[in-house]
């Protein structure tokens, strides 16, 4: 569905360990009704985030990363304003990753007015693993800053 | 200089994982090697001891980009080993959702892994900087494709909604509608498709090769069909296996093929339009004329127009099926259960895809056979490859090593399929 003013978007696959960060996270804000947020989660193709985001204001995009800081490490990027640091989200090797998706959008002036992203740092992305604890103790804490960001948007 | 080596660690803009490996000496090519270094994933073996119903799912996994054809392979040999045909509404069903996984896969290659080789981009963001209008056409189409897989299959990735038999659920007619409109845009973008592949400066190369590919009375092949060859070969899918060898060699994780007294062989768009131009629907036949393919294309560069060509079809096809849809009585035909050995080939955006399965009384599978595309075409990839660095070797490294890349994204391989490849090395000691 397009219209939605707000969006909140969880990348990652959940069956390989931190990766599920986006899933985990929005999972929960899904328990909180706000009335023109939309809330979704995406595995696979990064193309498929312009098509998700089409029409929204104000999008957050939540995923895991792997920057080299601690893991359950929460940054913000804003994404409208410059690019994602290099190499800190998921390259995948069948189509487009989060930066290169975000980049795509930027060379077709395709980026939503608002773009923000957050990344949880990393520990490890086995299949089957769940969340490491680092991670898991940083979803509460990005879900609650998404809230906040989202509510002062709508 | 006696000998130097080229190598790329870590192949950009393939479906998976892969190195590519030529090693020169005394000014010849002493070695080849395309290195699939995905991991192999043993398909075949957890698929032993699993339920009969459960193949089309499992073996869905195996890609990502084409999962539309691993359900299409199973299914097909599951009602060969049970007896069962699929007709009808249902079967026109099959072919749409094949369409989209024509369209979406198809589409990703040609305009966002392939053409930035043909424009001189090092990927498609520096392309869509420049051509801003060209990138979201092919961005349009594989929405296209996107929303036939969403619709029949439940899901755009790894669709949920196949089963031995028919469908799970199978839309209605308004339900169905929506795609016509879709489909109609998409048309358009594919005819500029066509139009705009065949306006790329364009690498003169005319490779000897044994094309294979299915082949039909009256369509151009998805499903059904004979398997054929350039070389006159006209087979049953039951006997695949009796013509084409697999064996393990040890630098990659693929196994290659190779095919009864012609050795390595190509399956994939150039193969399906050279044995099947015929079948061509008239709009995609007259806009591949007038791109300026001939009756045979033998020109790996080439096989982006192909493709822009099988786009056409796919969305004619679609097109078609849309109007002209009757719900079928039920989502599925009935389906015995009872041992016995089943035998399918189907045509996957990449080409021929063989599965064979043997089940027992209970519904059991005893044993699983799968060939994919890509292992199929590794050997033909990698003569390919020594024929250019052979004839290319003064080049200089940097040249030499973007040319063999862009000589193995001729061929889309889809490494992560093919262990169910790619890093370029270029050893010159």
């Amino acid at each position: 569905m397009t219209g939605a003013a707000a969006m909140v978007i969880g990348v990652g696959n959940p069956l390989r360990g931190d990766d599920g960060v986006g899933a985990a996270v929005v999972r929960r804000l899904r328990t909180r009704v706000w009335p023109g947020v939309a809330v979704r989660e995406l595995d696979g193709d990064g193309t498929a985030l312009m098509e998700q985001w089409s029409g929204a204001a104000a999008v957050v995009v939540v995923d895991a990363m792997v920057s080299g800081a601690a893991p359950g490490t929460i940054a913000r990027f804003d994404a409208v304003r410059e690019p994602l640091p290099a190499g800190a989200f998921h390259l995948s090797t069948h189509a487009l990753g989060l930066s290169d998706a975000i980049e795509l959008a930027r060379a077709m002036e395709a980026l939503p007015p608002s773009l923000i992203v957050y990344g949880v740092e990393g520990e490890g992305f086995d299949a089957g693993a769940p969340l490491s604890a680092a991670v898991a103790a940083a979803v509460p804490v990005v879900a609650e800053r998404i809230a906040r960001e989202i509510a002062a948007a709508v | 200089m006696s000998g130097r080596t080229i190598k790329v660690d870590l192949l950009a803009r393939v479906e998976g994982e892969g190195q590519l490996y030529v090693r020169v000496k005394d000014g010849a090519v002493a070695d080849v090697r395309l290195k699939i270094v995905e991991p192999p994933r043993f398909f075949e073996a957890l698929l032993r001891g699993r339920d009969f119903r459960e193949a089309p799912d499992i073996t869905a996994r195996i890609c990502g980009i084409c999962p539309v054809a691993y359900q299409m392979s199973a299914v097909h040999a599951m009602e060969d080993a049970l007896g069962v045909t699929v007709g009808g509404s249902l079967r026109a069903l099959r072919r749409l959702l094949y369409c989209g996984e024509w369209i979406e896969s198809h589409a990703l290659h040609v305009y966002l892994l392939h053409a930035p080789d043909f424009l001189g981009y090092p990927d498609a963001l520096r392309m869509a900087k420049d051509h801003p209008a060209i990138v979201q056409r092919g961005l349009r189409l594989k929405k296209a494709g996107n929303a036939i897989m969403r619709l029949l299959g439940g899901r755009e990735i790894h669709p949920i909604n196949v089963k031995v038999g028919g469908f799970f659920r199978t839309p209605s007619r308004a339900e169905l509608a929506p795609l016509a409109d879709q489909l109609e845009q998409a048309l358009d973008d594919a005819r500029e498709t066509v139009r705009w592949t065949a306006s790329l400066p364009m690498p003169a190369l005319d490779l000897p090769c044994t094309f294979v590919a299915l082949r039909h009375p009256d369509e151009y092949p998805f499903n059904e069909g004979h398997i054929v060859s350039s070389g006159g070969l006209d087979i049953a899918a039951r006997e695949f296996d009796r013509h084409v060898h697999e064996e393990h060699v040890p630098y990659t994780h693929a196994l290659h093929s190779t095919l009864d007294g012609a050795g390595p062989y190509l399956v994939g768009p150039l193969a399906r339009y050279n044995l099947n131009g015929d079948r061509l629907a008239p709009a995609a036949r007259q806009a591949a004329a007038g791109a300026g393919l001939g009756a045979v294309c033998r020109n790996p560069f080439q096989s982006i127009v192909v493709r822009a060509v099988e786009i056409l079809q796919a969305c004619g096809e679609a097109r078609q099926i849309v109007a002209s849809y009757e719900p079928p009585d039920r989502p599925a035909v009935d389906v015995p259960v009872r041992p016995g050995l089943g035998y399918a080939a189907t045509e996957a955006p990449r080409g021929l895809l063989y599965h064979r399965y043997e089940i027992d009384g209970s519904g059991a599978i005893l044993d699983a056979k799968i060939v994919p595309p890509t292992s199929q075409n590794q050997k033909s990839i990698e003569d390919d490859l020594r024929r250019f660095v052979t004839a290319h070797l003064d080049l200089p490294e940097q040249e030499l090593q973007w040319r063999c890349e862009q000589i193995v994204r001729n061929y889309d391989p889809c490494l992560s399929c093919s262990t169910h490849v790619l890093r370029l090395e270029v050893d010159r000691p």
